[in-house]
């Protein structure tokens, strides 16, 4: 491989529904040999995007270069040069590991010398080999999983695009999932990857953050973490829900959750840590020392995304 | 009281042991979480605790009934979501629940104020009159929770409530549950996702149908061996390629901006800061780390330990 960073550049793009714009002059690129983390609620836009950089749909307005080709002139060479791996499992249930992977290597053009040895290279990576002759539909959804990133990378692509790929998946298959696509970066893949999971969002070396058609944030992992500020603080409190409604009252308390019996808060305009915890004291709350915590991308992306209404739809 | 009570649960399709001699006992009023990698049982136990599966050994209370000799009181009094989104698509979010009510043979008047309360609570009143098929994500589940309460169980079952769905949904979900307790319902769910366990007041680790742990999240974290050591580095890969065969190392993690390393002794920051500087690895910082319970998770799945 021999593309000029960077891999994507993606400028001003717009694709509109109608009057909806699902996509609203978002901009970004992901350089070679990056993990590229693409967050946002359900319906902000980041699958219509996936499937404009994959050219499955094309652009009201705006431009995209995959590996320094035009997504509108040269469609035909960029699928050759990107693997694509849906949110949902989308191979043949009624074939095989083997024979999928067979199948999706020919239709990508891997060399028939070649496909053998990537097809038992991916499988012994991916611990796929003791599957090789299930059928795909009777997998469980995590080695499906792995099944479908095989088949994207078998033609060696300079760009890999995954749009919530582990879904439902467990710990240990996802970090072991995330493994893999860091050995693939550190090999020069591209790759940009969708999630709700947060804690794979730190796995990536860069994020963007996008929410009703627009990119709201971009940057590192601790980029993005500082966006969700540093006034956040930890309390254990007894009863729980009620420390919880407590606090939804108190003014200047913002974005109070439970973890299990700890009570997490903001503060602002003026009020303390100190001072929440006192009155919740007063109210007949057990509850010990705020402790400060460190922001998570979680808190970064619920900072990000206020809404006032309670309505998300 | 005891709201759930688990003794020797087994049950076997065959020669797998999909649920193996588990037992754990569920508080009132406790939201206790089921972890565990895919396959691990949590499904299967969630439905012998419904009484929909018959155990093959052992048994369960569940809400005071006996899931062996009385399964059908259970499902009088436990509420189940299961994984798998089972209303009717062509029904709008206020005929489902009627509908469910009139399942349970609820008083009419009753169940009227339960519908207006819990629509008012899960902001779904304004699409009351919307097909469920025509909802988002999100809201699919909170009508399927509405539905699983409309008859006022003491538990409450959810199989995986929130996969898929982004963390703006999965507040105001979590928002909804918050309250339940103190209302009288225990709930019990299973979960893939770390965060979410970690919004559980007690959590069971579970593996090949076996329950390896029992404990609050914090007291899961503690028992992870080794001390943790996170390294913030532009270049965490590369930090990972020199670590790699260092005595005692015991697990080591990628992240986007740093490495999170487990290591096996004392002096573990001293030890990882030496074999970097002297490899030329550039870093910021080494400093010791909290481990997390994707951490506890990961390292009593592969030490395969018992409770």
């Amino acid at each position: 491989m021999s593309e000029p960073a960077p891999a994507i550049v993606v400028r001003d793009l717009v694709k509109r529904f109608g009057a909806f714009a699902a996509v609203d002059h978002v901009s970004l690129s992901v350089a070679r040999g990056e993990v590229f983390g693409f967050l946002g609620p359900n319906g902000c836009g980041k699958s219509t995007t996936i499937r404009m950089i994959c050219g499955l749909l094309g652009p009201t307005s705006g431009s995209i270069e995959v590996a320094g080709l035009d997504v509108r002139t040269h469609a035909e060479q960029i699928r050759a040069r990107v693997g694509y791996v849906a949110q949902f499992f989308n191979l043949y249930r009624d074939l095989t590991v083997y024979e999928n992977l067979t199948f999706y290597g020919g239709v990508y053009g891997v060399p028939r010398a070649e496909l053998r040895s990537r097809v038992e290279h991916w499988c012994e990576r991916l611990d796929l080999s003791r599957y090789g002759r299930v059928l795909s539909g009777e997998l469980s959804t995590g080695v499906q999983r792995s099944l479908a990133l095989a088949a994207a990378v078998l033609h060696e692509p300079a760009v890999l695009l995954l749009d919530e790929p582990t879904s439902g998946v467990d710990p240990i298959a996802r970090r072991a999932f995330f493994d893999v696509i860091g050995e693939l970066a550190d090999g020069g893949t591209s790759i940009l990857v969708t999630t709700h999971v947060m804690d794979e969002a730190d796995r990536c070396g860069r994020l963007a953050l996008m929410d009703r058609g627009k990119l709201v944030a971009e940057g590192t992992p601790s980029e993005i973490r500082a966006m969700g500020g540093t006034d956040i603080w930890q309390v254990s409190a007894d009863p729980p829900s009620r420390a919880l409604t407590l606090a939804e009252q108190h003014p200047g308390v913002d974005a109070p959750a439970l973890f299990g019996t700890r009570l997490q808060f903001r503060v602002s305009d003026g009020t303390t840590a100190v001072a929440v915890a006192q009155w919740l004291r007063d109210q007949g709350v057990t509850c010990d020392e705020p402790r400060p915590v460190r922001a998570t991308i979680e808190h970064a992306f619920l900072q990000l995304l206020r809404r006032d209404d309670g309505d998300n739809e | 009281m005891q709201a759930v009570s688990v003794t020797g649960l087994s049950r076997h399709y065959g020669t797998t042991r999909a649920v193996d001699d588990v037992s754990f006992e569920v508080a009132s009023g406790e939201i206790f979480g089921i972890v565990g990698p895919d396959g691990a049982g949590k499904t299967t136990l969630m439905r012998l605790l419904a009484g929909i599966v018959t155990p093959t050994s052992g048994g369960a209370m569940v809400a005071g009934c006996d899931v062996v000799a009385d399964p059908e009181a259970v499902k009088q009094r436990i509420g189940y979501l299961s994984q798998v989104f089972s209303l009717y698509r062509d029904l709008t979010i206020g005929e489902n629940i009627d509908f469910v009510a009139d399942l349970y043979s609820e008083d009419l008047v009753r169940a009227g104020e339960a519908k207006a309360r819990m629509l008012a609570m899960t902001g779904l009143a304004p699409f009351v009159d919307r097909q469920a098929g025509r909802l988002s994500g999100g809201m699919k589940q909170k009508l399927g929770l509405m539905c699983a309460l409309i008859h006022r169980p003491t538990v409450l079952l959810l199989d995986e409530p929130t996969t898929g769905v982004d963390p703006l949904s999965r507040r105001d979900f979590w928002r909804i549950l918050a309250d339940l307790p103190s209302q009288g319902v225990t709930i019990v769910l299973s979960s893939p996702y770390m965060d979410e366990a970690s919004r559980c007041h007690r959590l069971a680790l579970m593996d090949h149908g076996r329950v390896l742990a029992v404990g609050s999240a914090a007291e899961l974290a503690a028992r992870v061996s080794g001390q943790m050591v996170e390294v913030v580095t532009p270049d965490p890969r590369g930090a990972l390629r020199v670590l790699e065969g260092l005595p005692g190392l015991l697990s080591a993690t990628p992240f986007g901006d740093a490495l999170h390393v487990r290591l096996d002794g004392d002096d573990a920051v001293a030890r990882v800061s030496a074999v970097l500087a002297g490899a030329g690895v550039v870093f910021s910082e080494a400093r010791p780390a909290e481990a997390s319970l994707e951490d506890a998770f990961i390292d009593l799945v592969g030490r395969g330990e018992t409770a």
